[in-house]
């Protein structure tokens, strides 16, 4: 071994310090990762606290396999489009990629984009002893088959849950809601706008207000589609739906929340201004950070509130793919069991950065017991999880989905009636739908 | 006069007295080519070539993804009925209007003061044109937290005045002027330094006799500052409308379009055709059709801009 370098007992050994490596006993035990020592590949990343782990850690990686990485990590919304370009052109610039399967899923499939992983998962040269497609949860295998089979690895996973500050509701005496009415009449008594409070927030910003709005429509046993795939967002399960969202952002909420995106949302939420946040778990951290939140140790951390019908949480997430068009598939898979493996499964977990799909990390004891994020915030993804349910229609106009019925839904908190809001939205969105999926 | 010797591109020729006169220019020499070459390969490959590849996009159905397809016009004969796109294009002019004019009369104005001798007069225009130089995502970044109706500072301001809290960009009906704004803010500067060349080029002999005559002040601005500072408010004009039109930083950075599509003009509408919807088809009629707009009102400014000329002894309306 030359001066220097890494062997995977110096792996093993520099994390076992942490609690972390307590769960993976077994870990880079059973596969020959040093076949393609001295390659390259190239990783493109979203930018955030799942692309930022990866980034970081590559070198470790690379000491793992010899592999060299070179990760080019950029913002969501311009990676998105970046890939999809390139993946077009049939000749991507990088082996290994990012996908937001809620957006992506069903575009990625149709241009049959990406390789399937199954074969490298049966390889037992290839694949861990360990690493089961079973191991994931169900919302992650739903997002990353294809006919039953892998078509990229479920990486983090995003449930919407409620964000709640414990103090204002002591103060009024009201406990955390469990269905929906209650959620509406502790919005409405904990609204105090004349001391600058408000009951709830969230977003109201068209696209972006889509997740919200699905937290109720899922409430009451509906979707977007029903089972053969024809729209219903004007039906009357989604107009209640959207006749809940208008109340609690018109009524509830803070002025001017029909341009609030999450960022103005929490915002208002971490400086106390308001009593009840509901969006996606991975904005947990800000909350715990004194220097970014005025309200440390007050939040509690809620499952979604029963619907009428349904008890379902919202549930979005992202995977790795090695793209079709790669000339280094084994080294991009390498690196992709790396990526979800549990040992990065376990320091996203702990870092509050994100959720992985993979079940024995979320379930496991020594993993959990270094999350640093409070113990409710724990106990809410795990039981979040158990109510997990598709947030977005997979097909391949989603963004066009949010965008027109999130403008009907925007529209509503200026007043308009929902009925007639999603009805217009439904006939503008319908035969976008029908084109693309149908034809 | 003495002879002056002029070498020029196509060999030396004497001008002045006893020269012989030029003769027709010959067409270019082969080797002289070479020069050309690279600059015309620059201008095919960066301009001509996209602009007729757009146009060839702009007649087929194409999705990213997809396979596509020839369709003709269809692209362009969806637009007119598409309620996005002629709400686009209108809230588009309404737009560039406002941020064309607000800065033109307030870039005037500030000109008009920065002109005058005062002290520290130097120091507050290096201040006033600060704006200008600022990064535009930053300049978004820091006017959505200012305008945040819950939080921002300008309510705040507002409140101790005793004027109602506003929803500025949180509004639609609010968002355009909340918009225009933060554009004058920025490219007023951008104006009072053009202003200011036009203002520091008139000779002072016309305010002499006006003051003779005993013309008010209003009188001089109105008959002698504002014509013979009108091709320089000409050519802030073609610069901010230009400018204008094509404004996507700021709109995208502070409400990507929105509350709803309350702002959503034709430049986000096309970037989200093309790059969130993939519509590469209709994303490229969409531009096409903004490029010939943009033409129109520049060709429109030109030929005013045209009219409005120095003459001899001043200014001429033709």
């Amino acid at each position: 071994m030359t001066k220097g370098s890494l062997t995977r007992r110096h792996v093993l050994a520099g994390a076992g310090a942490g609690a972390t490596m307590l769960a993976i006993p077994a870990a880079w035990a059973d596969v020959d990762y040093k076949k393609y020592a001295g390659s390259k590949i190239e990783t493109n990343l979203i930018k955030g606290p799942r692309g930022d782990l990866l980034q970081k850690y590559e070198k470790e990686f690379t000491a793992l396999t010899g592999i060299e990485v070179n990760s080019e990590v950029i913002p969501e919304q311009q990676q998105r489009q970046k890939i999809v370009i390139e993946l077009s052109s049939g000749r991507p610039s990088f082996d290994v990629v990012h996908i937001s399967f809620h957006v992506q899923k069903r575009l990625f499939e149709r241009a049959k984009w990406l390789s399937s992983v199954t074969p490298f998962m049966t390889n037992a040269a290839l694949t861990e002893a360990d690493h089961k497609g079973d191991d994931y949860s169900s919302a992650g295998r739903t997002y990353a088959t294809v006919e039953g089979g892998f078509n990229a690895l479920p990486w983090s996973v995003d449930y919407f849950m409620v964000y709640w500050n414990k103090e204002l509701f002591q103060k009024k005496g009201i406990a955390y809601p469990t269905n929906f009415d209650e959620l509406i009449k502790a919005a409405e008594a904990l609204h105090d706008p004349a001391n600058g409070i408000s009951g709830f927030v969230g977003r109201g910003l068209r696209n972006a207000n889509l997740p919200l709005y699905m937290s109720f429509l899922l409430g009451f046993g509906k979707d977007a589609l029903d089972e053969k795939g024809n729209l219903i967002i004007d039906g009357p399960e989604a107009v209640e739906a959207a006749k809940i969202y208008k109340h609690l952002l018109t009524k509830c909420a803070p002025a001017g929340v029909a341009g609030f995106n999450w960022m103005e949302s929490q915002a208002s939420f971490l400086q106390g201004k308001s009593a009840m946040w509901l969006d996606g778990i991975g904005w947990a951290p800000p909350g715990e950070d004194p220097t970014r939140s005025r309200i440390v140790g007050k939040i509690g951390y809620g499952v979604i509130p029963k619907g009428p019908v349904a008890h379902a949480s919202p549930t979005y997430g992202d995977g790795i793919g090695i793209p079709a068009a790669s000339a280094k598939k084994e080294q991009a898979w390498l690196y992709c069991q790396w990526a979800v493996s549990r040992l990065m499964g376990g320091r996203l977990l702990q870092s509050g950065g994100g959720v992985p799909f993979r079940n024995s990390v979320i379930g496991n004891k020594d993993t959990q017991a270094g999350v640093t994020m409070p113990a409710e915030w724990l106990t809410c993804v795990i039981e979040s999880a158990k109510v997990s349910k598709l947030g977005l229609p997979v097909v391949v106009p989603v963004t066009e989905f949010r965008d027109i019925i999130g403008t009907a839904l925007t529209a509503t908190l200026s007043g308009a009636d929902p009925a007639t809001e999603l009805k217009k939205a439904a006939d503008q969105y319908r035969p976008i739908l029908e084109k693309s999926e149908k034809s | 006069m003495a002879d002056v010797t002029l070498e020029t591109g196509l060999g030396a020729k004497t001008a002045g007295e006893g020269a012989e006169p030029l003769p027709v220019q010959p067409a270019l020499r082969p080797h002289y080519w070479l020069f050309v070459i690279p600059g015309m390969i620059v201008v095919v490959a960066v301009i001509l070539v996209p602009w007729v590849f757009t146009l060839w996009m702009s007649l087929h159905e194409w999705k990213l993804g997809g396979s596509y397809s020839f369709v003709g016009l269809e692209n362009y004969l969806r637009l007119p009925g598409d309620p996005r796109f002629t709400e686009a294009f209108v809230r588009t002019l309404v737009y560039s209007a406002l941020a064309v004019v607000l800065p033109i009369i307030l870039g005037t104005l500030a000109a008009l003061v920065f002109h005058q001798e005062f002290p520290l007069r130097g120091f507050l225009r290096g201040v006033f044109v600060a704006p200008m130089m600022a990064t535009p995502v930053a300049i978004a970044v820091v006017w959505t937290m200012m305008f945040n109706p819950q939080l921002g500072v300008l309510n705040y301001l507002l409140q101790l005045i005793g004027i109602k809290p506003q929803l500025w960009i949180f509004e639609a009906s609010t968002v355009i002027p909340s918009l225009v704004v933060v554009e004058t803010w920025q490219w007023t500067p951008l104006v009072m330094l053009i202003v200011l060349g036009g203002l520091a080029a008139i000779p002072s002999e016309p305010y002499e006799s006006a003051d003779i005559d005993g013309a008010s002040a209003f009188q001089k601005f109105r008959y002698i500052t504002l014509p013979m500072i009108a091709p320089f408010l000409m050519i802030a004009v073609i610069i901010r409308l230009i400018d204008a039109l094509k404004s996507f930083d700021i709109i995208f950075a502070m409400t990507q379009g929105g509350p709803g599509t309350a702002s959503e003009t034709i430049n986000l509408y096309l970037y989200q055709t093309a790059f969130a919807y993939f519509d590469i088809g209709y994303g490229s009629a969409i531009t096409v059709v903004f490029f010939v707009l943009i033409i129109l009102l520049s060709l429109a400014t030109l030929y005013l801009r045209a009219r409005t000329q120095w003459a001899e002894g001043g200014v001429a309306e033709r």
